[in-house]
C-alpha cells in the first residue's frame, strides 16, 4: 500500500531558502541545497520548491538552484511559481525537477493545465490551489505572492478543484489561507470538502504546528500528503520523530531508514 | 564502466544519469545506435506517454537495434512498459519493443483509490533477483504512473499493489526494468542501481 506523503516546502529566494508568516517579512532559513539534502537524510518522502519571487516579478524560474539540486538529491522534488508556459515547464523538469506546480497562470488560462498535460503527461502536472473562506464557501485567491497584487477570480474552491482534475491535472496541493502560518492545524472541514470531490492524489497545506496535526489530517481529511515549511526548518518537529507519531497511530509512513 | 543511456525524449534522463554517476557510472546520453551496442551497459529511461517515446525511438532507428542489445539493460517507469509488446495508453494501443510478451495496462479505478498511482510503496518479490541481492526485501520506492503491468507476468520478479497488482520489477534474459523511480527512491534505489552496474 502506498505511503502517505511528508513533504516539507522550500521557499526560495535568491538562491536561500526564506519563511514568512502569511507571504510577509521573509527570514533567511537556510541554504537550498543543505536544507533538501538534510530533508532527504531524515526521510522526507518528496520536496517542494516554491520561487516566491518568480512569479510577482514576472520573470521565469531560476533554473540553476533546480540543477543544484537535481545533483545533490535522489528523493522528488517538485518546483512551484514562475511557471507560466509549456516551454516554462519542460526546462524545469529536464533541469531535474520531477513535478510542476502551476497556481496563478492556470486561474488566468485553464487551457494550460490541458497544454502541460498533453505534453508532459499528468503525473508531472501539480494544480495548487490558495483557497480562503468568505461568507461560509471557500474561494480562490490569485496571485497570493504579493499581498498587494492578489487578486479575486470569483471561482469557488470546490469547483475550481473538479475543473482542474477534469483538465487532467495528476494532483492538487490545496493551501488554506486562514490556517496558514498559525500553526493551529490544517483545515480539516475544507479538506475533507476536497477529498470529497478530488479523485487524484490531494495535498494538505497550511496550519501545521504539531505532530498530531498531522495525524489529524491524514486520519480524518484522508488526505495523500502533507506539506509543511516552520516547523521542519525551525527543526521544531524532526522529520524521524513525526514519522514515528505517525506510525503509532497506524497511519501508514514509510519509516525513516528505508 | 561505460552506460548509455537511451535519450528517449523523456525529462528524467538527467536523473537517471545522475543517479549513474553517484554509483560510479560515467553515462552517455545516446541515440546513436553504434554507441549503444557497444556499451558495457544500457539504460532506457522514460517519462511521458508510450506513444511519444515510441515515435521517438523509430525516428532514431533504435526499435531493431534495442530489441537486439545482449549486454545489462535497465528499463525505468515507461522503459520497462516500452519492452511490452504493446501498451494500451493512447486513443489505440501503442505497439511497443516486443522484447517481453505481455501488454501494459491502465490501472483500475475504483473508489477510494487515487490515480496516478504516486509515492512510496513496497514490493513483494517472487524470485531472486540480481540486481536486488544487497535489499532486504522491506525497502520503498518511488512510483508515479497510470499504467502498468497488471496481474502475473511470466517475466515478473517483484510485484506491488495499488487497488490491483501489478509488475513492479520484470526480468527476461538481459533485459531488466522497473516500473518505479530507482534514481528518486532514496538508498534503496542507489542500491538497485548499483547491483545493475554489477551484472
Amino acid at each position: 500500500m502506498v505511503a502517505v506523503r511528508i513533504i516539507p516546502c522550500l521557499d526560495v529566494k535568491d538562491g536561500q531558502v526564506v519563511k514568512g508568516v502569511r507571504f510577509k517579512d521573509h527570514r533567511v532559513m537556510g541554504d537550498i541545497v543543505d536544507l533538501a539534502s538534510r530533508y532527504r537524510d531524515h526521510s522526507a518522502d518528496e520536496l517542494v520548491f516554491y520561487d516566491i519571487t518568480a512569479s510577482p516579478e514576472k520573470r521565469s524560474v531560476d533554473l540553476k538552484w533546480i540543477e543544484r539540486v537535481a545533483d545533490a538529491i535522489d528523493i522528488p522534488f517538485c518546483v512551484a511559481g514562475g511557471i507560466r508556459s509549456v516551454a516554462d515547464a519542460r526546462a524545469v523538469l529536464r533541469a531535474g525537477a520531477d513535478k510542476v506546480s502551476i497556481n496563478s497562470p492556470a486561474l488566468a488560462n485553464p487551457t494550460l493545465i490541458d497544454e502541460m498535460v498533453d505534453a508532459l503527461g499528468s503525473q508531472c502536472v501539480v494544480v495548487g490551489v490558495d483557497s480562503i473562506e468568505d461568507n461560509g464557501q471557500w474561494w480562490v485567491r490569485q496571485n497570493t505572492g504579493h499581498p498587494e497584487a492578489m487578486t479575486n477570480p470569483n471561482r469557488l474552491t470546490l469547483d475550481w478543484v473538479s475543473e482542474a482534475q477534469s483538465r487532467g491535472a495528476g494532483e492538487i496541493v490545496l493551501n488554506c489561507m486562514d490556517a496558514d502560518g498559525v500553526r493551529s492545524g490544517y483545515d480539516i472541514q475544507q479538506l475533507k470538502a476536497v477529498r470529497a470531490a478530488c479523485r487524484v492524489p490531494l495535498i494538505a497545506s497550511g496550519g501545521a504546528g504539531q505532530a498530531q496535526h498531522f495525524i489529524d489530517v491524514f486520519q480524518q481529511a484522508d488526505v495523500d500528503g502533507a506539506l509543511a515549511a516552520t516547523i521542519f526548518h525551525a527543526n521544531t518537529l524532526p522529520i524521524p520523530s513525526l514519522k514515528q507519531h505517525l506510525a503509532k497511530a497506524a497511519v501508514h509512513v514509510r519509516p525513516t531508514g528505508f | 564502466m561505460a552506460v548509455a543511456v537511451i535519450d528517449s525524449g523523456g525529462a528524467n534522463v538527467g536523473s537517471v544519469r545522475q543517479a549513474l554517476k553517484r554509483a560510479g557510472a560515467e553515462t552517455v546520453l545516446t541515440q546513436a545506435p553504434g554507441v549503444i551496442k557497444t556499451a558495457s551497459h544500457v539504460v532506457l529511461p522514460g517519462v511521458g506517454t508510450a506513444q511519444a517515446a515510441m515515435s521517438t525511438l523509430k525516428q532514431a532507428g533504435l526499435v531493431s537495434v534495442i530489441q537486439g542489445l545482449t549486454q545489462p539493460v535497465l528499463g525505468v517507469c515507461l522503459g520497462l512498459q516500452l519492452l511490452f509488446d504493446a501498451s494500451e495508453e493512447g486513443l489505440t494501443p501503442t505497439p511497443c519493443l516486443g522484447i517481453i510478451p505481455g501488454s501494459i495496462k491502465a490501472l483500475r479505478a475504483s473508489p477510494g483509490l487515487r490515480l496516478p498511482h504516486m509515492g512510496w510503496n513496497q514490493l513483494q518479490w517472487t524470485t531472486q533477483e540480481p540486481i536486488a541481492q544487497a535489499l532486504s526485501g522491506d525497502e520503498w520506492f518511488y512510483f508515479v504512473h497510470s499504467f502498468a503491468a497488471v496481474g502475473d507476468h511470466p517475466s515478473l520478479v517483484a510485484r506491488c499493489q495499488h487497488g490491483q497488482s501489478f509488475a513492479a520489477v520484470v526480468r527476461h534474459n538481459n533485459f531488466v526494468a522497473c516500473q518505479f523511480h530507482p534514481e528518486k527512491s532514496a538508498t534503496a534505489g542507489a542500491s538497485l542501481i548499483e547491483g545493475f552496474l554489477r551484472t
